[in-house]
């Protein structure tokens, strides 16, 4: 065990700590439950839906995107440790992982995985040449209907 | 060299010492805290346990002690309760490998004894914590996920996401420390910092930097603290959470900001390295006590700077968090990492002399 000892006593602390001071509340505290207290906490009303079970799949994405970084991490460790031995040649076998990493960096970033914010496809002046193809529509509608009034008065 | 039982227990013994010490300066961190921001906000703060307040904190703990247990409805029992353990345990464990004063020795009876101030000298060394740090995520994950509440499960999901980011971040900026010195050993470390070579002084200003910044974000403090975002999330992944497992959260956190300050004055602010303090085989008693000193000082100074950019700073907004995360820091510490690594080889080789920068 060695040099672990210290890590050992350090968890049998913790854990005692932790053991004590569950113990006490069982002890101490109240146990009152009722149906209302029992209900997931929702401001004040009662909750009429299970929690939500469907999230943004960014999420996910970010967790894939965060494997293949870890991974990498791994591999610089014990490189980063190693390295005024492996000299240039540890150097550019490095880099080169490095850069690989970072065309797969590139690519992530294009394809819009790490933009959370809502995206803004349209810019003003499109959005204003969407307004005015709308306003022309209905004016032409407008004076349809009037010239179909005019002939009905006719 | 061979260890006794004399030496097993200068080990145990240390780290007691160790664990009271964490708990008496987290349990004046929180006081600390409230105090300050309290001031900062021309407000008054905590006064009425104790002089100044001082009792405030452990009068809180008193109170959520005696508070009642339950179990929601639609939580899942057995991960619902273990989710503490999980947050707190990791958090206590990681503090316990930071060498905190200067090795001494001293003769008892025909043998030569080395005390260490330090719960355990790994040859894993910084590899331990980031190992705790990442167990931490599942305490977060899992709390979230079994309370069956909304706020809870959309503040897990949150926090799963920000803190595996920023973990990356982190260990990025760890990496040129290890390169520069080439060692795992946190003593080692610390002992290449000494003089006033400290890392934090030298190219290593931006590892640094970026290594506090991925703290805040890893221990979901303000202005990362989208994890419990009141506003938005009620208290986030420990909504569902009260009496004395919501303490081991609460005091989770304040653990970890400390364990994360104390860990950049380690690899970076030259550990407990200062003036009258030289790395030697056998320093004299005042020596040692002095080196204590330093490191806790240093530690608070970074302590301090977290409350104060806590008070300083409003929340960040999600996307903005996420975007600073990967589009900045981990790409930053990537070629900084690669451009360092670069320097270092060329001095190898002998492009220039040894020292020409640092």
């Amino acid at each position: 065990m060695g040099d672990y000892l210290g890590i050992v006593v350090m968890a049998v602390l913790a854990l005692s700590f932790v053991g004590v001071s569950l113990g006490v509340s069982a002890l101490l505290a109240p146990k009152r439950p009722t149906p209302e207290k029992l209900d997931a906490y929702e401001c004040g009303i009662v909750s009429d839906q299970e929690s939500v079970e469907r999230f943004p799949v960014q999420f996910y994405l970010v967790a894939m995107i965060f494997i293949a970084f870890d991974v990498e991490i791994i591999f610089l460790y014990p490189w980063a440790v190693r390295m005024r031995a492996l000299e240039l040649f540890g150097f550019f076998e490095m880099a080169l992982f490095v850069v690989v990493l970072l065309i797969a960096y590139a690519y992530i970033l294009r394809e819009g995985v790490l933009d959370w914010a809502p995206k803004r496809t349209l810019d003003r002046e499109t959005l204003m040449q969407g307004f005015r193809v709308e306003a022309d529509r209905a004016k032409a509608a407008l004076s349809e209907q009037d010239r179909g009034r005019k002939s009905e008065a006719a | 060299m061979e260890k006794d039982w004399l030496d097993h227990g200068i080990t145990i013994l240390v780290v007691i010492l160790i664990f009271t010490v964490q708990m008496l300066i987290t349990t004046f961190l929180v006081l600390f805290e409230r105090k300050f921001v309290a001031w900062m906000q021309v407000r008054i703060g905590p006064n009425r346990a104790g002089p100044w307040g001082l009792f405030q904190t452990v009068a809180d703990a008193l109170k959520l002690m005696v508070k009642e247990i339950f179990v929601p409805r639609g939580a899942d029992r057995t991960i619902y309760m273990l989710a503490p353990f999980l947050t707190v345990f990791p958090a206590f464990m990681a503090f316990a490998i930071l060498p905190i004063g200067p090795s001494f020795e001293f003769v008892h009876g025909d043998k030569t004894h080395v005390v260490a101030i330090q719960g355990a000298n790994l040859n894993v060394g910084i590899l331990w914590l980031l190992a705790m740090s990442s167990v931490a995520v599942y305490g977060v994950m899992l709390a979230g996920w079994a309370s069956g509440s909304k706020y809870s499960l959309l503040g897990s999901v949150r926090a799963s996401a920000q803190v595996i980011s920023y973990e990356a971040a982190l260990s990025l900026s760890i990496l040129p420390v290890l390169l520069w010195t080439g060692t795992l050993d946190l003593q080692e470390i610390v002992a290449a910092q000494s003089g006033w070579n400290w890392y934090a002084f030298g190219l290593l200003l931006i590892p640094f930097v970026s290594f506090f910044i991925s703290g805040m974000a890893e221990t979901n403090r303000l202005p990362f603290d989208l994890v419990e975002a009141e506003s938005e999330l009620v208290a986030g992944f420990h909504t569902e959470y009260g009496g004395a497992r919501f303490m081991f959260f609460f005091l989770a956190e304040y653990i970890n900001i400390m364990t994360i300050s104390a860990v950049a004055v380690t690899l970076f602010l030259g550990g407990w390295n200062g003036p009258w303090v030289p790395v030697q085989a056998d320093p004299a008693g005042w020596q040692v006590a002095l080196g204590v000193l330093y490191f806790f000082l240093k530690t608070f100074v970074l302590l301090f700077l977290f409350i104060w950019i806590r008070a300083t700073l409003p929340r960040m907004r999600y996307d903005q968090l996420m975007s600073f995360g990967w589009k900045i820091l981990i790409p930053v510490n990537l070629v900084f990492l690669m451009v360092l690594a670069g320097l270092v080889v060329m001095q190898e080789v002998g492009a220039w002399p040894a020292g020409f920068f640092r």
